[in-house]
């Protein structure tokens, strides 16, 4: 029967695969091989999580090292994609994205436009989202909806290892700068992933239960928490449908158009911060295209509005739990005018 | 234990059921049955279907309520001669309930996995089960696979050591097909037999596959027992190129859910998880360029290209054909073109082996 891997393995091995079949795939991080000026032992690290770990093994000096200069080694990836390669770079959090976004907003972003289609930018840079690792402020944050906003940028954002592997090979062969983000606390998630290469396309959201009651749109790790809170729903006959939108950018608005026109109910689930994120953004798509169908209003599940507390106790509360996206669902349920 | 009480248990169809729901009682209890009566409809995350008795007598019990989810293997409810008192079947259940032990070992699980073969270069997966009798090759048709057979290759395998392969550029063989053509995997189904040392062999081909097993009897007439063909390929002219293309060229599920709809009469059949499945395999690389390559060759604009039925005439072995009567792919006045030994299934459509499972079964007889 299919195998099992964890979201990490399917990870790698969509590098893996990649670089295998086409010669012009480079991958290129912070300790993406075995950290800087290290010899010998070259593989020890495959990145601070080890998501890389094996690759330079096999594509030698395809993978490399680079110094913790963001805007410097992501404008080189960037380059790179301008003159044929495509590179697969890793900036460990995103929330260190700050330095470069020169190079991504008004650079790899504005290229294919500025120069009317006559250049394209296929990099892809990888990067770890989301609270829960205990990482405190500045290592914690889901930043997603920061390059949603951006015209020219895709944004890819798995919450199965299914869908990391496939989405990943995906945003390797398309011809545009990906901004694929990574929870950390899915790394462990373990599934059934084909050995075979697979592209998922983008802007293809997928229906992770069908329901009748509401519709719940939830993104990256909050997909399991929105499927949790499902679970517990049907035991009360609540039937609620969830749909991970799997990119943000292009974003699929007929699935969940389509979805609302049947439920008449929304709650979307997003572990960011509460203001102008994904989930204010679908919920304006909703209230402008499908208003006649809402029965109660589009109800949105978020962090609050302040940094990722370090303290475990403030940090479980922050990020949304099954729990509470459950006890938001009801109340769209009972609303009545 | 006493053979006048036969418990009917969990079917395990396909290799990824592990429990299935028991949607709903055909009989109620007390009430006498026979052989093949069918008794209860159950549904794993794939696909529903009709649990038949197996004895004559009565339903003495229904131990699974309407609803509920139960591993493979546990007991459903219990078939009994008349005269057995309640006591007697009462302590039955309570002793295969103590006994019942759901999922499988490791090494039944290993006995069931899906092994490889290298024909022509070219990894080939496929599924053997049975120890007995001559070996009996099941051949899916376009975009189907070795679990298309489902609910066949279990009740096949009680008298026959049966084969459920996967075509070049489908299920978890090799993708790349050098030769689409009807000869080009006939070739490989003798290169499949060659390998397994199989000398003669008895083929069952659906739709696509129907095509290949008579080919692959056109080919090699001295190692084939026996044919038969499901809703096949290759005896007329008319298809439904609408859907073989648009299945080609889906790859969302929506799309492909409306398309594999027609393979059904009954298109509740279509469940999420079948769909899934089949967008997964979609999306393999390889997949698309491979079922375009069958195309080319399957297709003259939106007829079928190629007309078997005079070749077949030759044709020495026994040859059977089954067909769904509401077959929307291709229609079942073309199993007339067979002559003898032709069977039509009211209420059947093009995946006439899961639709009709158990009648056509029954007809798998060599």
């Amino acid at each position: 029967m299919a195998r099992k891997i964890s979201f990490k393995q399917a990870i790698n091995e969509a590098i893996a695969q990649e670089m295998g079949r086409d010669e012009t795939v480079i991958a290129m991080g912070e300790d993406n091989v075995g950290g800087m000026g290290s010899d010998g032992e070259k593989d020890a690290w495959g990145g601070v999580l080890g998501v890389t770990k094996g690759l330079y093994g096999k594509y030698g000096d395809r993978i490399m090292d680079t110094p913790i200069s963001e805007s410097a080694f992501i404008g080189a990836a960037i380059g790179a994609a301008v003159c044929g390669l495509r590179p697969v770079a890793e900036l460990m959090f995103v929330d260190f994205m700050g330095v470069c976004f020169d190079q991504i907003f008004n650079q790899a972003a504005k290229f294919r436009y500025m120069f009317g289609g006559k250049a394209v930018t296929p990099v892809v840079i990888r990067t770890m989202i989301g609270a829960g690792f205990r990482a405190a402020a500045q290592h914690s944050q889901c930043l997603y909806s920061l390059f949603t906003h951006i015209p020219g940028l895709k944004c890819v954002i798995p919450s199965s290892p299914y869908d990391a592997k496939g989405l990943l090979i995906q945003s390797i062969r398309d011809n545009d700068p990906v901004i694929f983000f990574e929870h950390k606390l899915l790394y462990g998630l373990e599934a059934e992933v084909p050995e075979e290469s697979y592209a998922i396309p983008f802007g293809e959201a997928n229906v992770i239960r069908e329901g009748d009651d509401v519709t719940i749109v939830a993104i990256g790790r909050m997909v399991h928490v929105a499927q949790q809170a499902a679970d517990d729903l049907a035991k009360e006959g609540i039937q609620a449908e969830v749909i991970d939108p799997r990119t943000t950018s292009p974003l699929d608005e007929d699935t969940i158009l389509d979805s609302v026109a049947n439920t008449g109910r929304l709650v979307v689930v997003d572990e960011s911060h509460p203001r102008c994120n994904v989930g204010t953004d679908i919920a304006a798509l909703v209230g402008q295209k499908a208003f006649g169908d809402l029965k109660a209003p589009v109800t949105i599940v978020s962090a609050p509005h302040v940094p990722v507390p370090f303290s475990d106790a403030l940090e479980d509360l922050y990020i949304p739990s099954p729990a509470r996206v459950k006890a938001v669902t009801k109340e769209v349920l009972e609303y009545s005018k | 234990m006493s053979e006048r009480i036969i418990p009917i248990s969990m079917p395990k169809w396909g290799l990824s059921m592990q429990e299935g729901k028991v949607n709903r009682w055909l009989v109620s209890t007390g009430d006498p049955i026979q052989v093949e009566t069918e008794v209860v409809e159950v549904e794993s995350d794939k696909i529903a279907g009709v649990i038949e008795a197996a004895h004559a007598g009565l339903l003495r019990r229904q131990v699974a309520k309407e609803g509920d989810v139960l591993p493979v293997g546990a007991l459903l409810g219990v078939i009994t001669e008349s005269e057995i008192a309640e006591s007697e079947i009462e302590a039955f259940v309570n002793d295969f309930q103590s006994r019942f032990v759901p999922g499988k070992t490791e090494e039944d699980q290993a006995a069931l996995a899906p092994e490889f073969v290298t024909v022509n270069g070219r990894r080939i997966s496929y599924l053997r089960r049975g120890e007995t009798g001559n070996p009996v090759l099941l051949i899916h048709g376009f975009g189907g696979d070795k679990n298309n057979w489902l609910f066949n290759h279990e009740a096949l395998a009680a008298t026959h050591t049966v084969y459920a392969l996967d075509l070049p550029g489908h299920g978890d063989s090799d993708k790349n097909i050098d030769d689409p053509t009807f000869s080009g995997f006939a070739k490989v189904l003798l290169g499949f037999a060659d390998a397994l040392k199989l000398k003669e062999f008895h083929l069952v081909g659906h739709s696509f596959g129907g095509g290949i097993s008579l080919s692959t009897a056109l080919e090699s007439p001295e190692r084939i027992k026996s044919v038969t063909v499901l809703s096949s390929v290759g005896l007329g002219e008319e298809i439904d190129a609408e859907y073989l293309r648009g299945f080609a060229a889906a790859n969302s599920r929506k799309e492909l859910k409306d398309l594999v709809r027609r393979l059904f009469a009954n298109e509740e059949l279509v469940t999420r998880r079948l769909v899934d499945d089949l967008l997964r395999f979609k999306r393999l690389d390889g997949v698309r360029s491979a079922l375009e390559a069958i195309l080319s060759v399957l297709l003259e604009g939106d007829r079928q290209r190629i007309v078997l039925s005079h070749d077949i005439e030759r044709l020495s072995m026994p040859i059977r054909t089954i067909w769904g009567e509401k077959d929307r792919i291709i229609p079942a006045s073309h199993a007339t073109a067979m002559g003898k030994g032709v069977h039509i299934l009211p209420n059947a459509g093009h995946s006439v082996q899961m639709e009709a499972a158990n009648e056509v079964n029954r007809l798998l007889s060599f």
